[in-house]
């Protein structure tokens, strides 16, 4: 971004926040729920591949500070803790407990479904995202897209249109096979096509929590947002795991 | 008849310090509006249209019609989520018939924990609710837009834990919310109302 434009954004940044400070200071803003990692389980929070500013001014440090330091968080270890008693599935993989989700115990299986689903999909999502200004899609990542969404402009219109009608918490992605074939899915909550067998290429938090600080209410200008900071590079590895049959979650 | 966004019935800083004016804002405005809209579209060659508010509710569930489930259901909600509070409510004072139906079931305190309970375990967006089933008190949760009524329920208190309703204010930290929300804000007399 140049330097001018960076400097415009800070200067309404704090402005912004000023004006916040004001219009609720009397409010008991509680701090962030403490959240650590638990010590023990099979599941661990890996550190943000980049400091939570570097996504800005499309997603705010604050956000990713949260998002990653408490919600993921809470997922790993809640998903930790339903599988206390359970040591033979503890010692599977994420994406193969996913996979079996409806056969595991019932008394776990909503636990394990929303904690180990949130897991996948946070822990998917930092990992396709990085500074905006990187290049595009290219190579085969690129003709697929051409071939299964018309463009990559195409693509992006499609998976907006389905993340704002996304109603309460979900996602929206799309979903790559071995033969390289793209489609776009979306699901509730923490649900992923994991759990049908299949693999993510990417997929983008329509939570209100992935945006709420920043965009509030306004949940298409975040679609729209985000496209900057996926890390394409990062796409065409995923890409080629899945072809090769190595693409874990 | 079309749906109408209704006022708040107190000022946006009312609520303050466990609701802020900014969130309320947000909510009354935005998001309440956009359900006022969306449903008044949807509810266009539903054959739905005319009837009250709460059949439609009733009769959308029942017709898997999800977005009127969602909007109209979400209409109804609001209309009576920003009349559960009032400043300088909460309290254990029950209104005399209300303080009954909870001694039933266990009395304030319980009804207070298995109330915030189910909105702390609510997954996702959606609401807590107690709820009147055959002249019984109850204690609920429902995802997203739904309501005690499509689940054959009278709703007489809801509480919205859609992260919209707290972000803001209390960031990721539901419980906490779901206290104070509780504890400080919950309007007794219209709750007495609804029971009615
Ligand atoms: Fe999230
Ligand atoms: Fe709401």
């Amino acid at each position: 971004m140049p330097s001018l434009d960076r400097r415009a954004f800070f200067k309404t940044a704090s402005a912004a926040s000023a004006i916040a400070v004001v219009t609720v200071a009397s409010a008991p803003r509680v701090l962030a729920q403490a959240t650590t990692q638990a010590p023990e389980g099979p599941f661990k929070l890996a550190p943000l591949p980049y400091t939570p500013a570097a996504l800005e001014p499309h997603i705010d440090a604050m956000t990713m500070e949260i998002h990653h330091g408490k919600h993921h968080v809470a997922y790993v270890n809640n998903l930790n803790n339903a599988l206390k008693d359970y040591a033979e599935l503890a010692k599977l993989p994420l994406e193969d407990i996913l996979a079996k989700i409806a056969e595991v115990p019932e008394a776990v299986r909503t636990a394990l479904r929303n904690n180990g689903g949130g897991h996948a999909n946070h822990t998917m999502f930092w990992s396709i995202m990085g500074p905006a200004g990187g290049p595009g899609p290219d190579g085969e990542l690129k003709a697929a897209i051409d071939r299964d969404f018309g463009g990559i402009d195409k693509l992006q219109e499609t998976f907006n249109t389905a993340g704002t009608k996304v109603f309460g918490s979900g996602w929206v992605f799309v979903t790559v096979d071995k033969a390289g074939k793209l489609a776009l899915a979306t699901k509730p909550n923490q649900d992923t096509p994991l759990m049908e067998g299949a693999r993510v290429l990417i997929g983008n938090d329509v939570w209100e929590h992935a945006y709420y600080l920043k965009y509030q209410n306004k949940r298409a200008d975040y679609l729209k947002a985000w496209w900057n900071v996926v890390d394409w590079k990062a796409v065409s590895g995923r890409y080629a795991a899945a072809k090769a049959g190595t693409l874990k979650i | 008849m079309t749906f109408k966004l209704p006022d708040l019935p107190y000022a946006y800083g009312a609520l303050q310090p466990y609701m802020s004016a900014e969130t309320l804002q947000f909510h009354h405005d935005k998001h309440h509006q956009a359900y006022v809209d969306n449903g008044n579209k949807l509810i266009v060659g539903s054959g739905l249209e005319g009837k009250s508010i709460e059949d439609i509710c009733k009769a959308a569930f029942a017709g898997k019609n999800a977005g009127l489930v969602n909007n109209i259901g979400q209409h109804y909600n609001h209309i009576h989520f920003w009349r559960w509070m009032k400043s300088g409510g909460g309290g254990n004072k029950l209104p005399g018939t209300l303080q009954k139906l909870v001694d039933d079931i266990g009395g304030f305190d319980k009804v207070r924990a298995d109330f915030i309970n189910a909105g702390v375990t609510q997954f996702g967006s959606g609401w807590c609710w107690l709820a009147l089933r055959d002249g019984k008190l109850e204690v609920m949760k429902t995802p997203n837009g739904e309501n005690p009524l499509m689940h054959g329920a009278k709703p007489i208190l809801g509480c919205d834990v859609w992260e919209h309703s707290y972000y803001i204010d209390y960031r990721n930290a539901r419980p906490k919310y779901l206290e104070a929300w509780f504890d400080n804000l919950v309007n007794w007399e219209y709750v007495e109302e609804m029971m009615g």
